[in-house]
């Protein structure tokens, strides 16, 4: 698939996505669709129209960079990268078996177009720090964007990193917050409240944006707003909805981590279309 | 009475003073040398590169596993990063960081803890890093030194940023007794041996490779030939230095100013009961957190100095 602004195009290649996601973690028999979904819209708009990068050139120095923190979401991101011809198509339904370089966490051993290995929460924003700082250190125009969890940002590294990144003013950063309200033990409101987020990011020093992050073109104007903010880094608060696109799965917390059963697979592949 | 070998073993410079000093030249010479410290940086001695380069200095704050994320996104981006800090702070709360965003990956990250062991004295065991070996060899991929001086320090630091892969450095606080002389050749991976002997071979490695030298005078005075090698690479091990000691000398010492329970002790003996077993004793700090009090009555109080040493030798000796 070759990149695209075209908003139609582009959730079309959602809807490609999702079939994959459903499909991979249906054939791995374990996996956590629900957090893979949430983040379709905010991959694809990624990876497909707003970043600088080049499957036939994976190490480019000037490539934007992305990690993917919540690693547990890496269908989604398997899925980006077969649909752009970084990695075999064909082998998606491999996730999570012997021998794949589809991992059940992103492993940049296994797929060195990865950028970082991601898996342990809370580390995937200090590595964009570090490689941003680089770009900059280099005189590159390279960017650097990171995905984050909801259930993530309880992690107390990442408000270590949130702290020192407005500091060092490292305005060639963006992380995304896929706040989509569920993480594993049940509704984030009652596990340990995040909220309110936005506001916690604004007084650590970002340029704060919140967003529906399933909104493609609010996307497209968040991240193209963030190549603008000069002097901090911007994180888009993104309301998501867990399982978003498959009506059982969306917001019910069950699907955090269980795969779907070849029944469910099949209704959900029907409702995606 | 002890015999003179041919170490003065004058202090010189506290090794984590001899690591400042080399930063400062390998960032001379190399661009891409970039130094992440966490509010330390007058004790770790980084900030005599912060001061001569201050655009390639990241102050992270008292923040470790950020610290260690942003040191491993740098060497991502292409970069040279050490990282450095308290070895008892860096390597413990860094250490799911150095895990999964270095030696997961195998990234080209470079740690330096400072103030290890429990020379650091009066700040007490909170600040000790009795375990930093341990934890370091128990990342799969890592290279871990411990270099003994100014001249081996230095030597490893510039081997370090020629090495791709992680590297954990040991550093301490105390001034360390000069052992080389300037020129000498440092590979990683290989032991070098101080003092011919064949009776028994004294291991050692930072702090305690003076002590051993000590403790060989010492023997020697009493008519016991004592071989003292210098392991400054803990981790690969240099199999060969230590199976010859084995085959040649049939009794060895194991000398490190570490908890016996995860240190260099342990990862020789794998290598002897592989090779060539024989008679092993053990010099270091034994079950226990130490305390608050100067550096030199903490080495004695602990039991890890030139005295007992040799008294490990004779042991070795009587059970051989």
């Amino acid at each position: 698939m070759t990149k695209t602004s075209n908003v139609e195009e582009l959730r079309a290649i959602c809807r490609q996505i999702r079939r994959d996601i459903i499909t991979m973690i249906t054939a791995a028999k374990s996996g956590h669709p629900g957090g893979s979904l949430s983040a379709v819209e905010i991959v694809t708009t990624l990876f497909f129209d707003v970043m600088k990068h080049d499957p036939a050139n994976p190490k480019w120095v000037d490539r934007d960079r992305f990690i993917l923190s919540k690693g547990h979401a890496c269908p989604v991101l398997y899925s980006a990268f077969a649909e752009l011809g970084y990695t075999p198509k064909d082998q998606l339904n491999t996730l999570r078996k012997l021998g794949s370089i589809y991992q059940g966490h992103p492993d940049v051993r296994f797929i060195p177009a990865l950028e970082a290995s991601t898996g342990s929460l809370g580390q995937g924003l200090s590595l964009g720090i570090g490689m941003a700082l680089a770009a900059k250190l280099n005189g590159s125009p390279s960017r650097t964007f990171v995905v984050l969890g909801d259930g993530e940002v309880q992690e107390g590294q990442i408000w270590e990193a949130a702290m020192l990144a407005p500091f060092h003013k490292v305005d060639n950063l963006v992380c995304i917050v896929d706040y989509n309200k569920i993480q594993l033990d049940g509704f984030v409101r009652d596990i340990l409240d995040i909220s309110p987020l936005a506001e916690k990011w604004r007084a650590f020093g970002w340029h704060a944006i919140e967003l529906d992050g399933h909104d493609i073109p609010a996307l497209q104007s968040a991240f193209a707003e963030a190549a603008e903010v000069k002097g901090k880094p911007t994180v888009l608060i993104a309301n998501t909805i867990k399982g978003k696109g498959v009506s059982f799965m969306e917001n019910n917390p069950k699907f955090h981590g269980v795969a779907p059963t070849e029944k469910e697979m099949a209704l959900a592949l029907q409702e995606i279309g | 009475m002890a015999a003179k070998t041919k170490y003065e073993l004058k202090l010189g410079l506290a090794t984590r003073e001899a690591f400042g000093k080399a930063l400062v030249e390998l960032g001379r010479q190399n661009k891409d040398v970039v130094v992440c410290d966490a509010d330390l940086s007058k004790s770790t001695y980084t900030a005599g590169f912060a001061k001569e380069f201050p655009e390639r200095f990241i102050e992270c704050g008292i923040a470790e596993m950020n610290m260690v994320g942003i040191g491993s996104g740098l060497a991502s981006g292409g970069k040279i990063p050490f990282v450095s800090s308290f070895s008892c702070f860096v390597i413990n709360k860094g250490f799911e960081q150095l895990r999964v965003t270095a030696a997961f990956p195998n990234v080209n990250l470079k740690v330096v803890g400072t103030h290890s062991g429990i020379s650091i004295g009066e700040d007490g065991p909170s600040q000790m890093s009795i375990e930093d070996l341990g934890l370091a060899c128990s990342l799969p991929g890592f290279t871990v030194l411990c270099p003994a001086d100014e001249v081996s320090m230095t030597a490893l630091i510039h081997a370090s940023a020629a090495h791709f892969g992680p590297v954990f450095v040991r550093a301490g606080r105390a001034k360390a007794a000069d052992i080389y002389s300037p020129g000498q050749e440092f590979t990683i991976g290989k032991g070098i041996q101080l003092v011919e002997g064949s009776d028994v071979t004294l291991i050692a490695t930072g702090l305690l490779v003076a002590e051993a030298i000590r403790a060989a005078e010492t023997l020697d005075g009493e008519g016991i030939s004592a071989r003292v090698v210098d392991l400054h690479t803990i981790k690969p091990l240099d199999r060969d230095i230590i199976a010859r000691a084995a085959a040649e000398t049939g009794a060895i010492v194991v000398c490190e100013e570490h908890l016996l329970d995860a240190g260099l002790g342990v990862r020789v003996a794998q290598v002897v009961s592989e090779t060539k077993p024989c008679v092993m004793e053990f010099v270091g700090i034994r079950n226990t957190y130490a305390e608050s009090a100067s550096p030199d009555e903490l080495l004695d109080k602990y039991g890890l100095r030139a005295k007992d040493v040799a008294e490990a030798a004779r042991k070795a000796l009587a059970r051989k």
